[in-house]
């Protein structure tokens, strides 16, 4: 379906509670599902004729620490038949284990091996479940909010052992963050009292 | 006389190749599981170049962010910015200057033909041919005196900006970009005579790493790995941004899928890209270059010494830099390598929330189980210059 609002329409009649949000924003449609009925809506997308989103873009992961359901999976479909882009999504826990989307479409194997390495988020049933991007023996996921930018340690080679070794990270100085933002919108004090006096300015 | 027969058991040799092995085009370590010289199975090593660049960008302000995108693919850097840049943009719903729009696309296509000569020549290398990699060199050299004209640095360009590109372009540039688009043609035409029908190269790569239709799109292919198994998709025709809408070009397609098609396929490219850019440059005007937004763009030099907006606005901008209001957007643009997509979430700071790059050659070099399994060991090289990997991007 080339038009948007029909392709949402046809979604939800034909997906109904299995699909518990659609929006429609910069040409894209964007749906939220639960996670036990993701592969449902996967496949129905996939191969349904009017619709036929056939080409897996991406998997990723947002991270939002401050919630119970931590983590939101994102996956981006493209349909080269009638060039429209859809985002699907849904939220889960800490520790949930994910279904993967690897009998389905086959090129979800590395992205699902990426999010594994980045958010430690595991899928149940993929062939091949290592670490893709980072270093053999890492430990951690590098894009968790809480996971420090500088990470924990680090390589070098040391001539005593002749060998690579890891350790602590040592820095000279400490990360430093500034804190720039605008003291009369930004910063999250003064806004708690401008939302509190309400209109001050 | 009994006779007797012999059974020897033959293990399948497991072979190395990389992370240092200059057909890897980087680092790429590669198992390979060898039944004499058949490849049986090749497990992909990648991350060797992993530099946390999402981890970093979700840490600097939008526009500190630019930066890290030249460094992805840094055979064409300015069309990785694009993809952010149009990101930014379509979040904060700012217009951009039209002459900004034809630098921005000139700068792209610029980069399309850094990134397809290396990749014609070095695949040329690959498989024996030195001669095209001097020949190519030297064109690229000339593009990138263009790159650092217009943004002062040959490789890390850092130019383009939410709502136009950092400055105007210097005096006299336009007239030695249309004097290279009048050359180039006869440079590629030199190049073919060396590869298109030579026996060697066709040997080498005709029937090579042959991909399907349905492979290609289950395998999340893009760019001239869609293409050249015959599939005419191109973001710059079928979901045009910035000025492609108002341009004429064609859209190469392959045949058979296999590495000879995508060599040919990306010849084509690069002359339908010269033809872009002189389109770009017969309807480019005299105009702004970025967004007159005080709150986006930075007021010229002159401006702050005079007006106290403008040095507030200066100030403000490299300080604490822009707010983006909280949204969520995936932009792709088509460049040289295939689909390069941004997913960024913006939470209404000056920071970008989450920022997800899509990297074309991902999705390619985890095929390559696919397309090497059943070929001789000495086709590695081929099929892996063909899938044109710059491990800056897979990486990340």
């Amino acid at each position: 379906m080339t038009n948007l609002e029909d392709l949402e329409k046809k979604i939800n009649s034909e997906l109904t509670t299995k699909i518990k949000k659609t929006e429609i924003k910069h040409k894209q449609i964007y749906l939220d599902t639960d996670k036990d009925d993701f592969i449902d809506v996967a496949l129905f997308l996939k191969i349904n004729d009017k619709i036929k989103f056939r080409q897996l873009i991406d998997i990723t992961v947002v991270d939002y620490p401050e919630r119970n359901q931590r983590f939101d999976v994102v996956y981006l479909f493209l349909s080269h038949e009638y060039n429209q882009r859809l985002i699907l999504k849904y939220s889960i826990s800490e520790n949930e284990v994910v279904p993967t989307l690897t009998n389905i479409f086959p090129s979800a194997n590395w992205m699902e091996r990426e999010v594994f390495d980045m958010y430690g988020v595991s899928f149940k049933d993929h062939p091949d479940l290592r670490r893709i991007l980072t270093d053999y023996g890492f430990e951690g996921h590098p894009l968790r909010k809480d996971f420090p930018l500088t990470g924990h340690s680090e390589v070098r080679y040391s001539e005593d052992e002749k060998k690579v070794i890891s350790e602590p990270v040592k820095l000279e100085q400490n990360y430093r963050n500034f804190d720039y933002e605008s003291p009369w919108e930004g910063t999250k004090y003064i806004k708690d009292e401008i939302g509190n006096n309400d209109k001050k300015n | 006389m009994r006779s007797v027969i012999m059974t020897k058991k033959i293990k399948n040799l497991n072979l190395n190749f990389g992370p240092q092995h200059p057909a890897a085009h980087g680092v790429l370590r590669l198992i390979l599981e060898l039944d004499g010289e058949i490849v049986e199975k090749a497990d992909p090593h990648i991350g060797l170049l992993h530099r946390g660049t999402e981890k970093l960008i979700e840490n600097k302000t939008y526009m500190q962010a630019v930066p890290y995108f030249d460094r992805l693919d840094y055979v064409a850097p300015m069309n990785q910015e694009h993809a952010f840049a149009l990101a930014i943009e379509k979040i904060l719903k700012i217009d951009v200057p039209t002459r900004a729009k034809y630098i921005r696309v000139i700068f792209c296509e610029i980069g399309r033909i850094l990134s397809h000569i290396l990749n014609v020549t070095t695949q040329a290398l690959d498989v024996g041919a030195l001669t095209p990699s001097l020949w190519g060199f030297e064109e690229r050299e000339t593009l990138m005196t263009f790159y650092e004209r217009a943004s002062g640095s040959r490789l890390h360009a850092n130019y383009f900006r939410a709502g136009g590109v950092h400055q105007d372009l210097p005096q006299g540039l336009e007239e030695d970009i249309e004097k290279f688009c009048e050359t180039f043609p006869k440079i590629i035409n030199d190049l073919e005579s060396l590869l298109t029908d030579n026996r060697i190269f066709k040997q080498r790569n005709v029937d090579i790493g042959v991909v399907t239709k349905e492979d290609a799109l289950d395998y999340s292919f893009s760019g001239v790995m869609i293409r050249g198994s015959g599939i005419p998709w191109d973001l710059r025709k079928s979901q045009p941004y910035d000025c492609y809408d108002s341009l004429e070009f064609k859209i190469p397609v392959g045949k058979n899928g296999d590495c000879y098609d995508r060599y040919l396929c990306r010849i084509e490219e690069m002359k339908e890209s010269v033809s872009i850019i002189k389109q770009c440059l017969s309807k480019m005007e005299k105009g702004p270059i970025k967004s007159l937004d005080g709150k986006i763009s930075p007021p010229p030099k002159a401006e702050i010494k005079q007006s106290m907006e403008a040095l507030i606005h200066h100030f403000k901008l490299f300080t604490e830099g822009y707010r983006v209001p909280k949204d969520e957007i995936y932009t792709a643009v088509e460049a040289p390598k295939g689909e390069f997509g941004v997913y960024l979430i913006s939470d209404g700071s000056s920071k970008p929330y989450k920022c997800k790059i899509r990297a074309p050659g991902f999705s390619h070099l985890q095929s390559m189980d696919y397309l090497i399994k059943g070929h001789m060991l000495a086709d590695v090289p081929a099929v892996l210059g063909s899938l044109d990997i710059v491990f800056g991007e897979v990486d990340r």
